[in-house]
């Protein structure tokens, strides 16, 4: 391979002028679909997804219900026009993949066992995609579960650490991720300390494994942090305007 | 023995409430001896009782709970009934008949047909039975005429208010005659068109405000300036 990118110039800035260790900027808006129960929209970076929650209701096809707990169904998609090369709309292996890892890292949070016979659907449509979108995925999904009023154990947060250019690197972009050595996506119960979701692809040492890992455990609180302010954000509005107009 | 919020705080999912020696009330749940909160909501003390009163949820059935339903089936012999909850409700055909019901001989449509809507009360519902109505008591049956307006079941208690402070309040100021259903549908009947439009304005505010204080308050004086203006 001849001429590469540089993905960390000499001082330890990333191609989008970020330090190692920095996030991208994160704006979560809850509550965005009106039709849904429940829903969240996450920008992270260039990413643009939405997470819209149906549920608990009805199981069709009436089989699947299962008798002593909910049913959560994912689909994660991604927009024809999210890539720059257009996407065809089918879903491709890779999405199947991602619903059902997304599916796994959600439902150890949701108290399924308290609504029988029901499922709960869940819908993750990748607008735009740059990098990382399984955890920005993650992320909105349950800000959108939360939003839909179901009771869940935490908010599921996630964030991945890579390797570019032999440096460890928060949150991948996408060419990070593309031309990049490693990718650990990571998905985390900050109040259980409990991780849900851990993959792994390209190479990294053990050494370099553990402190991806904290790493994105790192990243992880910063953006539970967000979270939570993003599902506060509708109610705390409504209130400090009626104490507006009484003062 | 610790709290770690102010009574009427906001808490999302999985923030720690309280550590030591109480009981879980709505909305949170125990993990060894601490106290977490499963919902977004307010937090609410009662003694040793920790409670997160939800901003939003869905209904879930529950015995002696009267609720607003239309039919979406008519079988063999009964209704099912949506009442906006993850479980479909049925209705049986005896609770429609004095005598006897023969499958053969009654039409259960000339009773009940696909679109009615009845008001109902809940009789039977567990995790492993959709749950049962009746509506074989004063007051329940199918609704004839008034309008009908959906609002979160979470903030049922509040339209409801203490006692039934706040419906209370509605019917007298509005002159409105309101069924409220605990599963978030409510039925207005008024005198006049006007009268119905000052109580569904007065039920959206506080669906908007419930999570505020002194609502009650605010709720009578916006009536009272609404009905001054037009009269």
């Amino acid at each position: 391979m001849t001429a590469r990118i540089k993905l960390v110039d000499d001082n330890g800035i990333r191609t989008d002028g970020r330090k190692l260790n920095e996030l991208r900027p994160i704006k979560l808006e809850v509550g965005v679909l009106s039709n849904a129960d429940g829903s969240a929209y996450i920008e992270q970076g260039k990413n643009k997804i939405l997470a819209a929650v149906y549920g608990p209701r009805d199981v069709h096809p009436r089989h699947l219900a299962l008798p002593e707990r909910a049913l959560l169904r994912c689909r994660y998609h991604m927009a024809p026009f999210s890539v720059e090369e257009r996407k065809p709309p089918a879903p491709s292996r890779r999405e199947v993949e991602l619903s059902k890892v997304i599916r796994e890292s959600l439902e150890p949070a949701i108290f399924l066992e308290q609504f029988p016979r029901t499922s709960i659907d869940l819908f993750i449509e990748v607008l735009q995609a740059d990098g990382g979108t399984r955890c920005a995925g993650v992320t909105a999904a349950s800000l959108a579960l939360a939003d839909a009023g179901i009771p869940m154990k935490d908010l599921v947060v996630a964030c991945a650490t890579g390797k570019a250019d032999g440096h460890l690197v928060l949150d991948l972009n996408d060419i990070e991720d593309k031309e990049g050595e490693a990718d650990l996506p990571v998905a985390y119960m900050p109040n259980f300390n409990a991780v849900s979701l851990l993959q792994m692809d390209g190479l990294l040492t053990i050494e370099e494994f553990k402190q991806a890992l904290d790493l994105s455990l790192d990243g992880c609180k910063q953006i539970y942090k967000l979270q939570k302010e993003a599902l506060k954000a509708k109610y705390i509005a409504i209130r400090e305007e009626v104490e507006e107009c009484l003062q | 023995m610790s709290f770690f919020y102010e009574r009427r705080q906001i808490v999302t999912p999985g923030d720690l409430l309280a550590e030591g020696d109480y009981l879980t009330g709505d909305n949170t749940y125990r993990e060894d001896s601490k106290i977490y909160a499963s919902r977004l909501g307010l937090v609410e003390y009662e003694g040793r009782k920790i409670h997160v009163v939800a901003l939003n949820t869905f209904y879930l059935p529950s015995v002696e709970d009267q609720v607003i339903g239309k039919i979406i089936e008519v079988n063999m012999n009964g209704w099912t009934v949506d009442i906006s909850s993850p479980y479909a409700a049925t209705l049986r055909a005896t609770e429609a008949f004095n005598k006897p019901f023969k499958p053969q001989r009654d039409d259960l449509t000339s009773f009940l047909d696909v679109g009615d809507l009845i008001i109902a009360k809940v009789v039977a519902f567990d995790r492993t039975r959709d749950p049962v109505l009746t509506i074989r008591e004063p007051g329940l049956g199918k609704v004839t005429y008034g309008q009908i307006i959906r609002v979160s079941p979470a903030k049922i208690p509040r339209i409801i208010g203490r006692k039934g402070s706040m419906v209370n309040m509605l019917k007298k100021e509005t002159e409105c005659k309101i069924t409220v259903g605990q599963n978030g549908l409510i039925l207005i009947s008024g005198k006049n068109p006007e009268n119905e439009r000052l109580a569904v304005m007065a039920i959206q505010k506080i669906e908007q405000e419930a999570h505020t204080s002194g609502l009650t308050d605010r709720v009578t004086e916006m009536l009272r300036k609404e009905r001054g203006g037009i009269g």
